[in-house]
This record gives structure tokens, C-alpha cells and sequence, in this order.
């Protein structure tokens, strides 16, 4: 994608380069966090919707500048900053959230070609960007030096790392289909229309997946770190203004990040349900599947009761684990046995 | 059997697919919340909402400067001073009532003689300031000049219960 667009703008210089680099950044991150606006919007509306309610529907056509006035007001208003909190920590805790939801974005591929950097490690990248998520919010938890911020970034921290194990075994299974760890290749290994997608030879483990991400994202039926009848708000209770709003942000631009990679991993990224339909730009197939998920992690958060947090540990370790550690064996010893194994690196 | 079954309907995710399908039928049924600011519910004549001071018809006010409406109030929140105006009758001088300390319980306008003190059918009155709660006899006044026809409409509605 940088490569095009600096041969678009005349290949010469690093001057040019670095303007190439810069724009396609921005042509990402611009439209990732607008998405994220809306995001927010839809997952109010949603919610509103299952409880038959009628959601935000004031500012704007059907409010649908909601997430726009409250990111403003966000913005006008004081950072609040606790008395015996760890000022420099407290203050980059947000920060290094909301940057470590961004540059997962960097490895995505969008559509064929489309990545902003075609890494050959991506699925890696994503695994590692997501494991620092953690630091954020521990950071968040211990800066404010308030008992309940604490209890909530230990929480945090404890689930992201407990499902990030099956989340990794998950994708060990998917990578021994593939045989690359590059993004590209998992999307490019399921051509072929909707009997190619993943989600087929993966079920079971797709599901596990789909489950872990709801836990990695601290969304509900797992948002014990922000669990408002107990923790208040968990980690971000000391937080106020736009150090709140980078947390927010992040959250949802990691929500969606989890939405995409589901598409990219189990449902044939950027191709069509069924070849004929390719002419339809990639990007927009992308953007569909996404959206479904993103449908999905809202409706959950609608009809899902939040669980407790002993049970929540005994998912991660006493069902997902096992679970996900048997189908990786049982997945590459079949894979072996019959000689399915990719023949490529 | 009964527990593979059981692990199935589990791995499955059966009561999850079968919440998804329940909210998703509501997700599309109609909304029974209204647009509030600009739709609103029905009040019954007997609302109690913000209060007013009235006047009669000829324009006199109506309040004698009995008391008995800062005498019940629970929340003391009425604070009223009066005097004998020149014409001889007895008026207030001051009639202050704190919105911020009432509670809305409707004993000022019971134990009104003479219906001067009611609460009316509006309830947005939110203000900026809490100076502005602190209600004199103007604002009831004015209150009174502005819902005096729902105001009556109401007490006329509600006569033949009392």
C-alpha cells in the first residue's frame, strides 16, 4: 500500500516516502476511528434495541452524531487527576492503550494488497500488540491508587492473560492449515467461495474463539474489570475527559479489531460468499463481515449475563484450554497423518 | 447419553443460539419507549408537579396569608411573611417556597382554604443554578399566569372525587 502510493506520487526521494508512509497511516487510522464513533453509536442502539428502547436519537439523523457530541464534550472538560496518583504513568496508561489498539491495524489486509505492512509475521504481531494491551490497563490500575481501579486492572490483567493462551492455541490450528503467518495467506488459503472459509473445518474452535475475544476485549458477559456493581468502573474509575475517552476509544477499536481478525481468520477476509460475486470490491466484504461480528459482540452484550469471576477463570483454564489444546493436536496430527500439510515454507 | 448430550448442547452453545434467536425478534419489535422531548406521556389531573401561586378572576391573588400551607409543609420548605395591606385585608409580603427542599407531597394545595397554593402539571423545570430553585412570590405568580388555564381544567377535572 506504501509502496503504491509512492510510486502514485513519483517515487523519488525520502521525502516523498515519508509522505507515502504518512498518508497511508492516515488513510487507516482516519477511518478507524471514525468507524469507532459509529461504532460506539451502533453498539448504544443495538443494545437499545433488544431492550426496546429507543437509543440516542437526538443529535444528528438519528443520532447518529451522538458519539461526535460526546467525544466534544469529552474533550471540554477537566482531566481530573487523583491527588496520590502516579501522575506520569497515570497519564500515559490511556495513552498507550488507545496507541496499542491502533497499530494492530498496521498488518490487516483489507483487501488484496491492501495492508499498510504485509508483515510475514502478522498473526504474531497481532498476538503480541494484544499481550501489551495488558500493560495499559495495569498501569491505569496501579497509577490511580485507588482500591477499586486496582482490583479492576488485576482483574483485566489476569483474564486477557488467561485467554490469550487458547486464543494463541486457536490460531495455532488455523496456522497449521495455512501453513504463513501472514494475514495475506490465511485469507488467500480460503478462495473459493463460503465452502472454503474457514469456519467450517475450525467450528468448534471458532467458537472458542469468538468466546476468548469477548474475554480479551473485557466485553460483556466478561467485563469483570469494569463491573459497575462491584468495581464501579473498574480501572478507568479515576480517569475523566479525553484520558477517559482514549480508553473508550481503544476498547471499541479493539473490539473491532477482534471482529476483523475473526473475518480474516474464519471467514475469508476480503473474498466474496461465492465467486461470482467477486466484482464487489474486497474492502466492502471486509467491512461486512466485520460489521456482522460487531452486531454479534453487541447483541451479547445485550442478552448475556455477566459471569462471576471464579467462573469466568474456570472457562479459561478448565474448558477453553484443554479444549483448545486437544484440537491442536488432534488438528495437526490429522493434518499430518493424511499429508494435508501445506507444502510452502 | 444424558451427558454427552448435556456436553454437546453445551459445546454447541445451544442457550446461547436460542437467546440470540429470542433478542433478535425483539431487536425488531416496535419500541415502547416515547420520543420524550418531543412526545410526552399522559398526566393525570392530580399530577403534582411545580407549584403556582393563583390569582381570581378580577385579578386578586387569592392567598389570605392563613399559613397552613407552611405549617404542614414536611419539609418546611415555605417560608411566608404578611402584613394587613391598606385596603385592610391580610396579604403576604413574602412567599417563598425552596424547591430544592420540597418533596412534592401535595399537603400545601390540601391545606390551601382558598386554592391558591397548587402544584401544576409541569415538571421541567430543571435550571442551571440552584439560586434559581429558590422560588419567590413572583415566580409563583408568574407560574400562576402561565398555567391557570390547565391548572383550573385540572381542578374542575378532579371536583367530583372530592
Amino acid at each position: 500500500m506504501v509502496e503504491a502510493l509512492y510510486n502514485l506520487f513519483g517515487g523519488e526521494g525520502p521525502f516523498l516516502y515519508f509522505l507515502a508512509i504518512t498518508a497511508s497511516i492516515m488513510a487507516v487510522v482516519l477511518p478507524l476511528t471514525i468507524s469507532v464513533a459509529f461504532a460506539v453509536y451502533f453498539d448504544r442502539k443495538i443494545w437499545a434495541a433488544v431492550q426496546m428502547r429507543r437509543g440516542p436519537n437526538v443529535v444528528g439523523p438519528f443520532g447518529l452524531l451522538q458519539s461526535f457530541a460526546d467525544g466534544i464534550k469529552l474533550f471540554l472538560k477537566e482531566t481530573i487527576i487523583p491527588a496520590g496518583a502516579n501522575k506520569a504513568i497515570f497519564l500515559m496508561a490511556p495513552m498507550i492503550t488507545f496507541t496499542l489498539a491502533l497499530i494492530s491495524w498496521a498488518v490487516i489486509p483489507f483487501d488484496e494488497g491492501m495492508a499498510l505492512s504485509d508483515l510475514n509475521v502478522g498473526v504474531l504481531y497481532i498476538l503480541a500488540i494484544s499481550s501489551l494491551g495488558v500493560y495499559g490497563i495495569i498501569m491505569s490500575g496501579w497509577a490511580s491508587n485507588s482500591r477499586y481501579a486496582f482490583l479492576g486492572g488485576l482483574r483485566s490483567a489476569a483474564q486477557m492473560v488467561s485467554y490469550e493462551v487458547s486464543i494463541g492455541f486457536v490460531l495455532v490450528c488455523v496456522l497449521v492449515k495455512v501453513g504463513s503467518l501472514n494475514l495475506s495467506d490465511v485469507v488467500f488459503a480460503q478462495e473459493g467461495g463460503v465452502l472454503s472459509w474457514h469456519f467450517i473445518p475450525f467450528f468448534p474452535i471458532f467458537i472458542i474463539f469468538f468466546i476468548s475475544a469477548l474475554a480479551e476485549t473485557n466485553r460483556p458477559p466478561f467485563d469483570l474489570p469494569e463491573a459497575e456493581a462491584e468495581l464501579v468502573a473498574g480501572y478507568q474509575v479515576e480517569y475523566s475527559s479525553m484520558a477517559f475517552a482514549l480508553f473508550f476509544l481503544g476498547e471499541y477499536a479493539n473490539i473491532l479489531l477482534m471482529s476483523v481478525v475473526m473475518a480474516i481468520l474464519f471467514f475469508g477476509g476480503w473474498y466474496a460468499p461465492i465467486p461470482a460475486l467477486d466484482f464487489i470490491p474486497g474492502f466492502l466484504w471486509l467491512f461486512a463481515k466485520t460489521a456482522i461480528f460487531f452486531w454479534l459482540f453487541a447483541m451479547v452484550k445485550a442478552f448475556v449475563p455477566r459471569y462471576r469471576y471464579d467462573q469466568l477463570m474456570r472457562l479459561g483454564w478448565k474448558v477453553f484450554l484443554p479444549l483448545s489444546l486437544a484440537f491442536v493436536i488432534i488438528y495437526s496430527g490429522v493434518m499430518v497423518y493424511a499429508g494435508w500439510l501445506p507444502s510452502h515454507g | 447419553m444424558t451427558a454427552i448430550v448435556q456436553a454437546a448442547k453445551s459445546l454447541l452453545l445451544k442457550e446461547f443460539w436460542a437467546a440470540l434467536v429470542l433478542t433478535t425478534k425483539y431487536f425488531f419489535r416496535p419500541k415502547v419507549t416515547i420520543n420524550y422531548p418531543y412526545e410526552k406521556g399522559p398526566l393525570s389531573p392530580r399530577f403534582r408537579g411545580e407549584h403556582a401561586l393563583r390569582r381570581y378572576p378580577n385579578g386578586e391573588e387569592r392567598c389570605i396569608a392563613c399559613k397552613l400551607c407552611e405549617a404542614i409543609c414536611p419539609a418546611q420548605a415555605i417560608t411566608i411573611e404578611a402584613e394587613p395591606r391598606e385596603d385592610g385585608s391580610r396579604r403576604t409580603t413574602r412567599y417563598d417556597i425552596d424547591m430544592t427542599k420540597c418533596i412534592y407531597c401535595g399537603f400545601c394545595q390540601e391545606a390551601c382554604p382558598v386554592d391558591a397554593i397548587v402544584e401544576g402539571p409541569n415538571f421541567e423545570f430543571a435550571t442551571e443554578t440552584r439560586e434559581e430553585l429558590m422560588y419567590n412570590k413572583d415566580k409563583l405568580l408568574a407560574n400562576g399566569e402561565r398555567w391557570e388555564r390547565e391548572i383550573a381544567a385540572n381542578i374542575a377535572l378532579d371536583a367530583p372525587y372530592r
